[in-house]
């Protein structure tokens, strides 16, 4: 049993819903109670989409539970089926369906129904939402292709032979799934420039006829392996397809990605001259204005591929320095753990979002990118924070062409991370000025009541500004802080100002300091810059 | 009302279960904390209902049971004493705690009365621990509520004063008004449940009378009359005509003199009627189809059809409490279409059949009946939002005019938009 205040992810049936959604001909049966219907609002409130998702739910109650609930699934099904004739059936249960084994799966396939049926068996106990996309997206594919031989299709993997443009299908793409639409159109676009063509993209607005022309690709792309890697290596095993590894958010991910492509299709490696001045984030990285940048220490939380995008994005394109890496994935836990390591960091894999708070008051970043959650979090701490990663919430479903992957999603990613910090530049400033009488009782921060504010940042700290409190109250072995010092460390920008007194508070316990006060601060900024 | 209208439909339903009150219940009660025994689709419901980012600490969270507790390997008492003593260290200031069933507790059996119990007696009164179930086989929505102020009642002290109980969760301000209006008509004691601290519960005995302010508590209404309490008949408090009768209900139950009824609310009246004149010429002559939901349906029906003039297509409940309802019911004609009940599909077929002005609906249908050209209103804004009593009823009404203000402002405005 584990308690649990808030989740990251929904249960694995929600990601069932998201490839059942995201296609077009498809219906979900999901034998669950009522309440579980809430899971619609997800994608018309969030997601704002002006279509109910395609789910049926057996909305069984307790009194049904004694009598015959076979019957009342194969009544729903039949139903279903003959009002919304969908291409293809997925049958599933939620977590409280599990627990009665009524088996929806198998009483569906026995009913003779005109229509491709696909059992999907999603542990709700164990499992959670991004592994179930992942498998249903499977079962899917694999449902629909496993009976057509390689000979049925037509394969030949050999573009230049047939004297035709090489192809490729985009998997990945779902419903509440972090700025999916707008990665696609970017990725289409430059694949397009380099004369590629798509041949499907799921499951995002796919039918299933395009599932079943997915072998007649050359290749397919992994955009996000939480959703599609799976799908990618049994294709792979079966049809000898092969697949790109490299998720393209950042620079240098989208270059790699590209090269790995055009090495899988045959065609020559791009010219890094060409694709320099393809996004403007690695000059507006190298401009005079960005030195401000330099070093600024970030946190970052996210699902799998998000977290070590961005990780990989900060550290080499925009010159911060990583202080923290983690996902929500524990499927993405090994990878993450890698990337981490390599930035001398150790992983936090976690679902609490508690911990997470925790660590990134614990390592004091100048920016977090996260989640929403983090987001909050991070204004609680006073810390400016771009958002990353799912789980969606409608401000992460903006009206504009705002994608993550590709040049254009590299604009993005400087725009939307570097903004937060040059609003927390601003209210360091405002801060700095707020005794003067323009800023009196006028200015509205909008990082609410905490941005510039000290007070707030002491009290996060928990310290305490009276000593004699702090004398009693803390132990011998921690030093205090004088009034002297206090007054030094408000002169601090806010945001490194927690990192600064713990610094202060570390060199003076090694110094056997007892007492900090401004030149303590000097001596110990001095001592770890050395 | 004769029940040749009442409508019985079965099939597939769109409506929240019972754990979604735990949204308005918490803030109600801040020094409580409701923990719901279940899954990961039940801690999942109740934050995509209550969009709780926001909260530091929220004071509701989730035993999710796993594998382990499933299958025997642990046993799952335990395992919530565990998580129940972890909880309660973390938060020193929680006084009240309800264990909330969910549907897989309830299927596997899990007896959270025992655990209650046992809890209770271990903690020697530092938290009073309390069970009830919120489960989508056993309730929907609103009636959470039901469960959870049932679930208070035994803890209840006895008492002989003459008072006056409103039961059902108002918002504090509405609340605070009430209180007042009460006053001026002399009742000399007026107390609610749920309180607004969990430990501070009003008495209850034979000089209780219970003015209900929700139409969803029908378990809460039987116990409390096994308390002694008498349950007062009236409509519920929505709109003026509504409100008025609630509160006049009330004062002849204290047999306060008719004038100082008549003088105490008339004003109130009027000015109220006033007030919701502007949104009654919105509303009037406009269709409106209620989708079940909250059981708010047919009180907000009554108000509708009486005040604003709309027009009723159908009515639905998820549930009709005739005894509860009756007052309600009687306030309308013979020939609505009410239906108990649903089948999803069914009732959609009929909404875009009839193309209402307004449909009242669930947060998951809303969108796409916008995107068909059908303006909505959501069930579940009305739980939340300030709509009890005669000096709310323009507020109320103005709920539903805003939608249908908006698609014409739109239409009028936007040359682009009303071609569409
Ligand atoms: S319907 Fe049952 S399983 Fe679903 S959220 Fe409600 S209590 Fe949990």
């Amino acid at each position: 049993m584990e308690l649990t205040l808030w989740t990251y992810e929904g249960p694995p049936h929600v990601g069932a819903m998201r490839i059942a959604s995201s296609m077009e001909d498809i219906h979900y049966l999901l034998h669950a109670p009522q309440g579980d219907t809430y899971a619609d609002l997800l994608f018309t409130m969030i997601e704002r989409r002006g279509k109910r998702p395609p789910v049926t739910y057996t909305t069984f109650q307790a009194r049904d539970l004694g009598g015959d609930t076979a019957e009342l699934v194969k009544g729903h099904i039949r139903e279903a089926v003959d009002r919304f004739k969908p291409k293809a059936l997925l049958v599933g249960e939620s977590c409280t369906a599990e627990l009665i084994q009524d088996q929806p799966g198998s009483l569906a396939a026995g009913m003779g129904l005109n229509v491709p049926v696909v059992s999907l068996e999603l542990p709700a106990y164990s499992k959670k939402e991004n592994w179930g996309a992942s498998e249903t997206f499977y079962q899917l594919v694999r449902g629909l292709l496993k009976n057509k031989t390689k000979e049925e299709i037509h394969i030949s993997r050999d573009w230049k032979q047939e004297d035709r443009k090489p192809k490729v299908n985009l998997l990945g793409a779902s419903l509440l799934g972090f700025r999916c639409r707008d990665d696609v159109l970017e990725i289409k676009k430059i694949l397009t420039e380099y004369g590629i063509e798509i041949n499907v993209v799921a499951p995002l607005g796919a039918t299933t006829t395009d599932i079943e022309m997915l072998p007649e690709a050359d290749a397919n792309i992994c955009l996000y392996p939480e959703i599609a890697e799976s799908t990618c290596l049994w294709l792979e095993r079966n049809f000898n397809m092969p697949f790109t590894h490299t998720v393209p958010i950042g620079i240098n991910a989208t270059n790699d990605f590209l090269n790995e492509l055009f090495g899988i299709l045959g065609m020559p490696p791009i010219d890094p001259n060409n694709v320099y001045n393809k996004s403007k984030l690695p000059w507006y990285s190298k401009s005079v204005d960005s030195n401000y940048l330099t070093g600024k220490r970030v946190f970052i939380f996210g699902d799998g591929t998000h977290a070590m995008a961005a990780a990989r994005i900060a550290n080499e394109e925009l010159g911060f320095q990583v202080v923290g890496l983690g996902t929500y994935s524990r499927e993405m836990a090994r990878p993450v753990r890698l990337a981490a390591k390599e930035l001398g960091l150790e992983a936090l894999i976690t679902n609490n979002y508690l911990e997470v708070e925790s660590a990134i008051e614990e390592t004091a970043p100048e920016l977090v990118l996260g989640t929403q959650m983090e987001r909050h979090s991070a204004k609680r701490l006073g810390i400016p924070c771009a958002v990353i990663s799912t789980p969606m919430h409608v401000q992460d479903v903006p009206a504009r062409y705002s994608p993550q992957m590709g040049w254009e999603g590299a604009n993005v990613i400087f725009d939307c991370w570097v903004h937060p910090l040059m609003m927390g530049l601003e209210e360091h400033l405002i801060g700095m000025f707020r005794h003067d009488f323009e800023f009196i009782d006028g200015h509205q921060s909008h990082l609410g009541h905490l941005g510039g504010n000290e007070k707030q940042t002491k009290s996060l700290k928990q310290n305490n500004d009276d000593e004699e409190n702090n004398l009693s109250s803390t132990n011998l072995n921690s030093p205090i802080w004088t009034s002297d010092g206090e007054a030094e460390l408000a002169k601090i920008p806010f945001f490194v100002r927690g990192k600064v007194r713990r610094n202060t508070e570390k060199y003076a316990r090694q110094a056997g300091c007892r007492k900090i006060d401004s030149e303590t601060i000097y001596d110990a900024k001095t001592h770890f810059r050395a | 009302m004769s029940g040749s209208t009442l409508l019985k439909e079965t099939g597939p339903r769109e409506v929240f279960c019972g754990l979604t009150s735990i949204v308005w219940l918490h803030r109600r009660m801040p020094d409580a904390f409701f923990l719901v025994v279940g899954s990961r689709t039940c801690a999942h419901l109740i934050q995509s209902a209550a969009g709780v980012m926001i909260f530091a600490e929220p004071r509701f969270g989730t035993a999710i049971l796993e594998e382990r507790d499933l299958a025997g390997l642990a046993d799952a008492h335990d395992e919530l004493d565990r998580v129940v003593k972890d909880l309660l260290q973390r938060r020193p200031e929680i006084r009240t705690l309800f264990l909330v069933g969910s549907c897989p507790s309830e299927v596997i059996k899990l007896d959270l009365a025992r655990v209650a119990e046992r809890l209770n007696e271990s903690l020697k009164g530092q938290v009073t621990v309390l069970n009830y179930s919120g489960s989508g086989i056993e309730t929907t929505f609103t009636q959470g509520e039901d469960g959870a102020l049932k679930a208070l009642i035994p803890l209840m002290e006895p008492s002989q004063e003459e008072q006056l109980l409103l039961v059902g969760t108002l918002a504090n301000a509405v609340e605070d008004r009430l209180f007042t209006l009460f006053k001026r008509l002399d009742i000399p004691k007026v107390a609610s449940l749920p309180p607004r601290q969990s430990t501070e519960l009003p008495t209850v005995g034979p000089n209780t009378r219970v003015l209900l302010t929700q139409p969803y508590l029908t378990e809460t209404a039987r116990c409390l009359k096994d308390r002694g309490a008498q349950i007062i008949q009236a409509p519920f408090p929505l709109g003026v005509e509504g409100s008025k009768i609630w509160m006049e209900a009330a004062a002849k139950s204290f047999k306060v003199s008719n004038s100082l009824v008549q003088t105490t609310l008339e004003p109130l009246v009027n000015r109220a009627n006033e007030a919701l004149k502007p949104y009654k010429n919105q509303l009037s002559g406009k269709t409106l189809f209620l989708l079940p939901e909250s059981q708010l349906e047919i009180p907000l029906a009554r108000f509708l059809l009486r005040e604003c003039g709309m027009k009723l297509l159908e009515v639905g409940t998820p549930y009709l409490n005739k005894e509860l309802m009756q007052s309600e019911l009687d306030l309308l004609p013979e020939n609505i279409r009410l239906v108990e009940g649903q089948h999803i599909e069914k009732q959609l077929d009929r909404v875009r059949h009839h193309s209402p002005d307004l449909v009242v609906c669930g947060m998951g249908l809303a969108n796409p009946l916008e995107a068909e050209g059908i303006s909505t209103k959501w069930s579940i804004e009305l739980v939340f939002s300030p709509i009890h009593g005669i000096d709310q009823a323009a507020d109320l009404a103005e709920l539903f005019a805003r939608p249908l203000h908006r698609h014409e402002l739109l239409q009028k405005n936007n040359k682009l938009f009303a071609q569409v």
